[in-house]
């Protein structure tokens, strides 16, 4: 450590209680605040994101080419939906692991001292969870559009609002988990490994359910995610069919609030 | 402002936790009553597990007490979790930011949370960046600073409010004894230049005695000792070590001392003697003369004033340095 300058507050500092204050942020400037926190490091190094759906482009590279032809339209178009929920639930998965990082190093109890709400501390951050989402989104399109993929940008845009929701209900989930978790790191990785592919593969994200059996069927039909897969593949297709994707609306806000209502249980626990 | 120097700054009455571990009740704090007041540099010294982390957190609102009560800023710690940290500053024993963050926009964040407008708190934190030497690094990822650099770091963004009380929970640890200097010598002008209240938790006793203007000794969890630094040294007198050619000689010497100066407590072990007594510096002199006239010549002598260890293993019949080596467990930390 060099000398280090001396502490001399400007006359403004050190008037007693209030300097340049806004006065008291609400509720939703916490969550914009922490929104924002969380946005930092991806704005900082946008590379990142491409960390987080390395599996998503393995499988679109090494999987999509296996799957065989399907009678209308391509296998890729049937594919890239699929292959978005899943990068959309992988990053939203792994996100508790940078709380969790969060909580050995000490960072998470500066916030907890801090002002901000418990409530803003939990919806921030499961909010900020919808932008690297569209950024990886956006890039699995660019890559495969030159391909065999028809891009329909209307259903393409509700399908990014479901999976939005979805990401940020999944993100709350991840939240909790490192929330309960604490610094046992090996407790987040177990749970998050051994739930992230029975809901993939329930939601027939890699191959279809259609030829399924019965009791694999009726999972299926408990996963939320496979509700959203079927609504982002039609509406990929450029299809807009009201009850499949009402049905999509409706797993991802159920998602959602599970995720919201467990992760600020968890969240107000945490010391 | 004149409300807050009559009102503590912290004013706790029987605040006690307690965790259970493994369907084992174990009490860290018993009971504190303590009243801090508006300037106080106070020191929480003792070893670990002794429940001053502990303390530290319910005072912050990180942890609720199992009974009593605490009042921070004015503000009860329970009923008025916000009001308390809107008050205070917090540096915890962990690094205040993110590590894939970059400094100054954790600084930014943090005075944003404190109310600030934008304005303001980029103006504030370029201020501190600038007072703490890290302008340059502002904009590193924090997982590329140094030990040092981040905990100039952690305490810049504690004082980003320009708290009137700053809460350092064992603020030196890790750091080496250059930066555990720099970072002594920071906290001491805070305090003397900017008149802010500031409450450490330590288990240098060292660093106790260099900055605090009134150190809390707790152990078990209880208040042991709360008195300025040399008001509790002074209880206790120096300690004269006497070195003697041979065995017999010390005890000869054990005997004819313990004549001499009643009141002392005086240990042998081989040919070396022990002597603790007030003023034991300046009855040295005499004291070689009584102990060659006893036909006990002094081969070596060293004087040694008191030190908090002393007052410590005076207190508990325990040395702070050898439990600080043995004890690490700390309830406060698997609570956490």
């Amino acid at each position: 450590m060099s000398t280090v300058t001396e502490y001399a507050p400007t006359q403004e500092t050190v008037v007693p209680d209030q300097p340049g204050r806004s006065g008291d942020p609400g509720f939703l400037a916490d969550t914009w605040n922490v929104m924002v926190r969380e946005l930092k490091p991806v704005f900082r190094e946008p590379a990142s994101v491409l960390f987080a759906m390395v599996q998503p482009l393995v499988f679109l590279g090494l999987f999509a080419p296996l799957l065989p032809q399907v009678e209308n339209g391509s296998a890729l178009q049937w594919f890239v939906p699929g292959i978005i929920a899943m990068t959309a639930l992988m990053g939203a998965s792994f996100t508790g692991a940078n709380l969790m990082q969060e909580i050995i190093t000490g960072s998470h109890e500066r916030l907890l001292v801090s002002p901000l709400s418990r409530s803003s501390l939990l919806v921030g951050r499961a909010l900020k969870e919808v932008v690297p989402m569209l950024m990886q989104a956006g890039i699995i399109l660019l890559v495969v559009t030159p391909f065999s993929f028809d891009l329909h940008v209307g259903g393409v845009l509700v399908g990014m609002v479901i999976l939005a929701l979805f990401s940020v209900g999944v993100g709350a989930l991840s939240f909790a988990l490192a929330l309960v978790s604490k610094d046992q790191e090996w407790m987040f990785w177990t749970v998050q490994q051994t739930l992230i592919f029975p809901v993939l593969l329930l939601a027939g994200v890699l191959l279809p359910l259609e030829g399924a059996p019965g009791w694999l069927q009726v999972a299926a039909d408990l996963n939320p995610l496979k509700y959203v897969v079927e609504a982002e593949r039609a509406l990929f297709a450029g299809s807009f069919p009201v009850d499949t994707v009402a049905y999509g609306f409706v797993g991802a806000a159920v998602v959602t609030a599970l995720g919201l209502v467990i992760g600020l249980r968890a969240m107000r626990r945490s010391s | 402002m004149s409300e807050h120097t009559e009102t503590p700054m912290i004013r706790t009455r029987g605040l006690t936790k307690h965790f259970t571990r493994h369907k084992k009740t174990i009490e860290a704090v018993r009971g504190l009553d303590l009243d801090v007041h508006r300037g106080e540099l106070v020191a929480f010294l003792g070893p670990n597990g002794a429940g001053k982390s502990t303390t530290l957190r319910m005072l912050t609102t990180l942890i609720g007490p199992t009974s009593g009560s605490a009042e921070v800023a004015g503000y009860d710690v329970v009923t008025h979790q916000r009001d308390v940290r809107r008050s205070i500053g917090y540096v915890g024993q962990g690094n205040a930011a993110g590590h894939t963050q970059r400094g100054r926009d954790e600084m930014v964040s943090q005075a944003r949370a404190h109310g600030l407008t934008r304005h303001e708190a980029s103006r504030r934190a370029d201020e501190l960046l600038e007072a703490f030497d890290l302008t340059e690094h502002a904009g590193r990822p924090v997982s590329t600073l140094s030990g040092g650099q981040r905990r100039r770091l952690d305490i810049a963004i504690g004082l980003v409010h320009t708290p009137r009380l700053l809460f350092l929970d064992e603020p030196s640890t890790g750091l080496d004894p250059q930066n555990r200097a720099n970072l002594q010598e920071q906290i001491k002008r805070l305090h003397t230049e900017n008149g802010t209240t500031i409450v450490l938790t330590t288990h240098y006793l060292e660093e106790a005695d260099a900055i605090a203007d009134r150190v809390v000794v707790i152990d078990h969890g209880l208040v042991i000792a709360d008195d300025t630094a040399s008001a509790l040294k002074s209880g206790l007198g120096d300690l004269v070590t006497l070195g003697f050619g041979s065995a017999h000689d010390a005890t000869v010497a054990e005997s004819a001392a313990a004549r001499l100066h009643g009141d002392a407590s005086i240990e042998r072990t081989g040919s070396v003697v022990t002597i603790r007594t007030r003023g034991g510096a300046e009855m040295v002199p005499q004291m070689v003369q009584d102990l060659a006239a006893a036909e006990a010549p002094v081969r070596r002598i060293e004087v040694a004033g008191p030190t908090l260890d002393d007052v410590f293993l005076d207190l508990t019949g325990r040395s702070l340095r050898e439990t600080n080596d043995t004890t690490d467990e700390t309830p406060e930390g698997a609570a956490a």
